[in-house]
């Protein structure tokens, strides 16, 4: 499916970083980060294996703490958030886990229910099954409300991972690796969807994926991840079109325009 | 050919990184000290969590289930056998004096005061420690401890304070029934060799048994809950990544709350000897 026109407002981002250095001991991760994801704008995140992409969403989400910069998430400052603020903001942040991290004890319905009954209280038994039940039927899996998640396929775990995140309404959705170890068919479908969260709920979307079909169908811009810090950002084909010998086998291996 | 960058470990440390001129005893001194902190602000965490409210009722309710009818057969069965053999074992020795009529009162002191807690807490660590590493650990590795801390939810909340509050309500009740099998398992041999009637055993076997009997004992099952539950939950909440952390953390809550369950056993039968 070829993916719409997105209406991204260039002049409000909701995403600042400036400057972010993450390392884990001796090793430097990320090293002098720039970034700005503006409202209703789709960015992918392109890199190698072990270039610190999954890093940078988890100190988005407030999961890790920089090490240095300013990392500013709808107007808060991580470094500086409390710990109440930052609960109050993660409702807003969507986060898709490239395993999808479904709770294993529970049911479809019970996985979605989770996050909505302690941060939406006062909702009525009516109310979360009716918002339980449109968002697994946005992701087009409503069949399998009543299923355990290790009934469910890779696909299918990846949307009810998505749809668990979409039950509050994020403002911002960070994917991590969503076509990972799928396979193709199913990849376009999680591609789709990913658009049509990014349509139907106008959500900012960072997407960290290897898979270059994923970032060309999925992305209004493309960032590459090279050293610690981000170079070549642009459309898709600004990106593709590089002659740099850092990125050119990237795009060379095993793609299909 | 591009050079393969090493692997990375995207978990944060508590403990400082290893200075290269540091000695290896230093080190790890520094890393048990660093452990003790770690373990003190987990429990700290517990205390300042499980009373405040959103609570919890259903998931306590269910973990009480887990952690009490899931181990009543175990229980039951050791329970029966412990008060049974010791029961046996004591035998010879009061015999020799010719005081097989204290066999009940012996017996009544030794598994109120002693065996029904302390078998009760290694079985518990046993079955319900390890299944509360593993699981917690599992879900460490699988990141659905992460991705309840994303969604705005209190994993510590939900997974740890139900866990150790279920632990510490049900371990003493479940001490209290392995106390009454094991009474059982020892009329049983009793009778079958002295002839004794029910009604006389249980008139012996509560006849030396002071309340602060029961109270020490309600104490220590209480403690060693406690204990079980936030062994079993730190080793699972902390697991290192990987299937290799889910058995550590699982073993781990073994060991260490067994060991920690005579440690405390020792500490209350000396505080109460002094109450004596």
């Amino acid at each position: 499916m070829e993916k719409a026109k997105a209406k991204i407002d260039y002049n409000n981002p909701v995403i600042t970083i400036r400057d972010l250095y993450k390392s884990f001991g001796e090793m430097k991760v990320l090293q002098g980060i720039d970034l700005d994801l503006y409202q209703g704008e789709n960015l992918v995140v392109l890199g190698r294996s072990g270039t610190g992409k999954s890093v940078l969403i988890k100190i988005i989400s407030g999961m890790l703490r920089a090490d240095s910069g300013d990392v500013t998430v709808l107007g808060h400052d991580m470094n500086t958030i409390r710990e109440k603020d930052l609960q109050e903001l993660r409702i807003r942040i969507g986060f898709s886990f490239q395993a999808s991290a479904l709770y294993d004890s529970m049911t479809v319905r019970q996985n979605l229910e989770f996050p909505l009954v302690r941060n939406r209280k006062g909702m009525s038994r009516k109310e979360i099954n009716t918002a339980t039940e449109s968002v697994l039927d946005a992701v087009g899996l409503l069949s399998a409300i009543n299923q355990m998640p290790v009934e469910l396929s890779g696909g299918q775990r990846k949307r009810v991972g998505i749809a668990r995140t979409l039950i509050l309404n994020p403002e911002i959705m960070l994917y991590d690796e969503p076509t990972a170890g799928l396979d193709p068919i199913t990849c376009i479908e999680i591609n789709d969807l990913i658009n049509e969260v990014q349509q139907r709920f106008n959500t900012s979307s960072i997407i960290i994926t290897h898979d270059l079909t994923c970032a060309k169908s999925t992305g209004d811009r493309i960032a590459m991840l090279l050293d610690g810090k981000f170079d070549h950002v642009g459309t898709f084909n600004e990106v593709f079109d590089t002659d740099d010998k850092r990125v050119k086998p990237f795009f060379d291996y095993n793609f299909v325009e | 050919m591009i050079p393969l960058r090493p692997l990375m470990d995207t978990t944060e440390s508590t403990v400082a990184p290893l200075k290269k001129n540091r000695s290896p005893f230093l080190q790890r001194l520094a890393n048990f000290f660093a452990e003790m902190a770690k373990i003190n602000s987990f429990i700290f965490r517990f205390f300042k969590e499980a009373f405040m409210p959103p609570y919890e009722f259903k998931e306590i309710m269910r973990q009480c289930y887990e952690t009490g009818v899931r181990s009543f057969t175990l229980i039951t069965l050791t329970g029966f056998i412990v008060g049974f053999i010791f029961t046996k074992q004591s035998r010879p020795s009061l015999a020799s004096f010719g005081a097989t009529s204290w066999l009940p009162s012996l017996v009544s002191i030794a598994i109120l005061r002693a065996l029904a807690p302390l078998v009760t807490a290694l079985i518990a660590s046993g079955k319900v420690g390890s299944s509360i590493g593993a699981e917690l650990g599992s879900m460490r590795v699988t990141e659905q401890i992460d991705a309840m801390e994303v969604s705005g939810t209190k994993p510590f909340k939900y997974l740890v304070c139900t866990r150790v509050l279920a632990t510490t309500i049900v371990i003493p009740i479940l001490a209290t029934y392995t106390a009454f099998i094991a009474l059982l398992g020892g009329y049983l041999n009793v009778s079958g060799n002295e002839g004794t009637s029910y009604r006389a055993y249980m008139e012996a076997v509560f006849d030396p048994i002071t309340f602060l009997d029961f109270e020490s004992s309600l104490i220590k099952s209480i403690v060693f809950g406690f204990t079980i539950g936030i062994v079993g939950c730190y080793q699972g909440y902390y697991s290192n990544k990987g299937t290799e952390g889910v058995g550590k953390a699982a073993n781990g809550a073994v060991v260490t709350a067994m060991f920690l369950v005579f440690i405390e056993e020792m500490i209350i039968v000396q505080l109460t000897g002094w109450f004596r």
